[in-house]
């Protein structure tokens, strides 16, 4: 599907005003989390996660998340309809343990990303990005 | 032994002192009518390496009356902080007299009399006489350019920035950044930069497609002065296609990208840079928060957002010095650079009073080749600016030039609600004044000036004015995408700055009837400067002139429509 520049628009409008509504804690985000880890405890270091503040154009946001060491990092947009985006899986043989893709938001959110660790040990990093209608640049 | 912060802080204080004095002393000195070129220009010249700053020129080639912002609020961690400070307790923060000439060039009180004793400010050819006392002094002093130069007139509109490029060249810059420049569509720009005899910066201007660094833009250039080696890295405006048409230059993308910053800074210093710079657009509030989260850079010379600041702002060891807009100052920075790292600096924001700085003839000469072809046009006489009456825009919401132009969109458009973009860029207008065309371009001249007229419910226009308060009054400057509050015409509302996105804006007010807006009827809109492709309708300035030629003379009552909750 090609969307012209006005669906885009169009779209974010309507994105923004879906963001009026205050974030709530997402019940498939955590189902997803928790399917993943296990429930285990989830740090904060040794991933890193690159996503712009304020999106360009909410329907191909660019992330790129590093974190050195992980068998597989898992992607989430929280605020999506459907927050899964990817696992990235990382064999012994891999170079580096990074991976970057771009992504439909649908909204303003909180995208996710959570590594597994060799060790078994899991590590989050998640970043805000927002949704504009734009306009008015100083 | 005394580290480097400590060196730091002595220094700032002493610059403080020294800011104090002078800026009293040009007080008195203009009192007794004797403020001269020697006095603004004075500096003792120290250290190894001298940068000269001018930013946010937007195309203002001879001297204007810009007012300075009266409401310019601080959200989160920058409440109360510069540059959110104005009027008198920017003077008193300062120490700046009552009624000297820093009160009329820093703060907006009294401007209209003050004015009549200072004058005009700015003009290129009086920049160019500063520039060169300064490399008198320093011959080989480095000139950067913050960008938002080839915008905002008449002329830079009708030569598609040539002008601007031509004038400039003379005063013979080592670098610069952007961001309207990318207005004039991405082919003009490639065009432009390609003949420019210094460099194009910027390490956040991307390759859209691949989202790699774009090939036409150098992150960073080095410099070798007084033996020193100096990085200047480039950061152009961020949010170019959020809050400018990005149809216009859809190749790029851009973005804070403080990751590829501390890249480059770490990249230079270990390509051997005893001193990093940076040249930014990304306005001041940003500057500070990348100044907290990069590691390694000296001094950021901070635009965007039009501060002028009379000493700089200290973040960890990184100084950011804020340099005014549309040529009303230059900002001299002297550093000190030894084994390897900046010991101190002297710092000096020199105001452009057009009727003391005296004119350099071989840029009067430039100027007026450039205006020549066009000088009918431009002076052209539409109206009278009334007795009663300031034009400005400058500040967080609706000035005066912003009413008069929303009421042309109300009454030329025949539109129930009028909306303006909340740009920084625009000179003011005294009353008694002529306005003529030049003068209703220098507000309103962009390549995308297409007056709509549409429909909106209540509804989403609410969700427009909520979109836009965010991105200016978000507590994450990372999350302000770009200008001051839209300015709306016909309608009055309340806006709380501290709350989240939704629930700023309140009674939202329809000032012709005194109704409440109606979330689910339709009203009809005019507004201007939308950044979607394929707009319709007149452009902006001929529906200003149009306004303007039938009032003749133009009063604008003070504007009483926004009540701010949370300032």
């Amino acid at each position: 599907m090609k969307l012209t520049r006005r669906d885009s628009i169009l779209l974010a409008m309507g994105a923004s005003a879906a963001a009026m509504v205050p974030f709530t804690a997402n019940a498939a985000v955590e189902d997803l989390i928790n399917a993943f880890t296990g429930g285990a405890a989830v740090g904060d270091a040794g991933i890193t996660l690159i996503a712009p503040e304020i999106a360009e154009n909410g329907n191909t946001v660019p992330v790129e998340v590093d974190a050195p060491g992980a068998v597989a990092i898992m992607l989430l947009a929280t605020g999506n309809p459907t927050p899964s985006v990817a696992t990235f899986n990382f064999g012994p043989l891999a170079g580096s343990q990074s991976a970057s893709t771009r992504i439909r938001l649908s909204k303003t959110q909180n995208v996710t990303a959570i590594a597994k660790m060799a060790d078994g040990s899991f590590a989050q990093a998640s970043s805000e990005v927002k949704v504009t209608i734009g306009g008015c640049g100083g | 032994m005394i580290s480097r912060r400590d060196f730091l802080q002595a220094s700032m204080a002493a610059s403080a002192i020294w800011g104090a004095s002078g800026f009293g002393n040009w007080g008195r000195l203009a009192a007794q009518q004797v403020l001269t070129q020697d006095d603004l220009l004075s500096f003792e010249t120290f250290g190894n390496v001298s940068l000269i700053h001018i930013t946010d020129i937007h195309a203002q080639l001879k001297p204007i009356y810009f007012r300075e912002p009266e409401i310019n609020l601080g959200v989160g961690e920058s409440r109360g902080a510069v540059p959110h400070v104005t009027g008198a307790d920017f003077r008193r923060l300062y120490g700046i007299d009552d009624g000297s000439s820093s009160h009329y060039a820093l703060t907006y009180n009294d401007f209209a009399a003050l004015g009549k004793t200072y004058g005009k400010m700015g003009g290129l050819d009086r920049i160019a006489t500063v520039v060169k006392s300064i490399r008198a002094d320093r011959p080989d002093a480095i000139l950067l350019d913050g960008g938002d130069t080839w915008h905002g007139s008449y002329t830079c509109y009708h030569t598609q920035g040539q002008d601007m490029v031509n004038t400039m060249n003379l005063l013979k810059p080592d670098a610069m950044t952007f961001h309207w420049e990318f207005t004039l569509g991405s082919d003009r720009v490639r065009e432009l930069i390609a003949d420019l005899p210094y460099a194009s910066l910027g390490q956040n201007i991307f390759d859209s497609e691949w989202d790699e660094p774009a090939e036409d833009f150098a992150p960073y250039k080095f410099f070798e002065r007084g033996g020193v080696k100096i990085a200047v890295i480039g950061q152009a405006f961020p949010y170019m296609p959020i809050a400018n048409p990005g149809w216009m230059f859809p190749e790029y993308s851009f973005g804070i990208r403080d990751e590829r910053m501390q890249e480059m800074v770490d990249e230079v210093r270990g390509m051997g840079a005893e001193c990093v710079v940076v040249l930014s657009h990304n306005g001041f509030d940003v500057d500070k928060k990348m100044a907290s989260r990069v590691q390694g850079i000296d001094v950021i010379l901070s635009g965007h957002t039009h501060d002028a600041l009379p000493e700089p702002a200290l973040v960890g060891e990184t100084i950011i010095v804020a340099s005014g807009s549309n040529g009303k100052f230059v900002s001299r920075v002297d550093l000190d650079i030894r084994d390897g790292r900046m010991m101190g600096f002297r710092h000096k924001l020199i105001p452009i009073f057009s009727d003391v700085i005296e004119a350099d003839a071989e840029m009067t000469a430039a100027i007026d080749a450039e205006r020549a072809p066009y000088e009918a046009d431009l002076n052209e006489v539409v109206g009278t600016v009334a007795d009663d009456t300031t034009l400005f825009r400058r500040g967080n919401f609706n000035g005066s030039w912003d009413d008069l132009i929303c009421d042309a969109l109300l009454s030329e458009r025949d539109a129930e609600i009028a909306m303006s973009p909340g740009v920084r860029w625009g000179p003011s207008m005294m009353p008694g004044q002529q306005i003529t065309r030049e003068d209703i371009w220098n507000v309103t001249s962009m390549t995308y000036p297409n007056a709509y007229r549409t429909e909106m419910t209540g509804e989403f226009i609410h969700t427009i004015m909520e979109d836009v308060a965010d991105n200016i009054f978000n507590p994450d400057p990372y999350y302000q995408q770009g200008g001051d509050m839209v300015r709306m015409g016909g309608l009055g509302y309340r806006i709380d700055i501290n709350k989240p996105i939704g629930e700023r804006i309140s009674d939202i007010t329809l000032l012709k009837t005194g109704e409440t807006l109606d979330p689910s009827k339709s009203y009809v809109v005019a507004g201007w400067a939308s950044v979607n492709e394929g707009t319709e309708g007149p452009e902006i300035w001929d529906v200003v002139e149009s306004h303007i030629r039938k009032l003749g003379t133009v009063s604008v009552a003070p504007n009483t429509s926004v009540q701010v909750v949370g300032a």
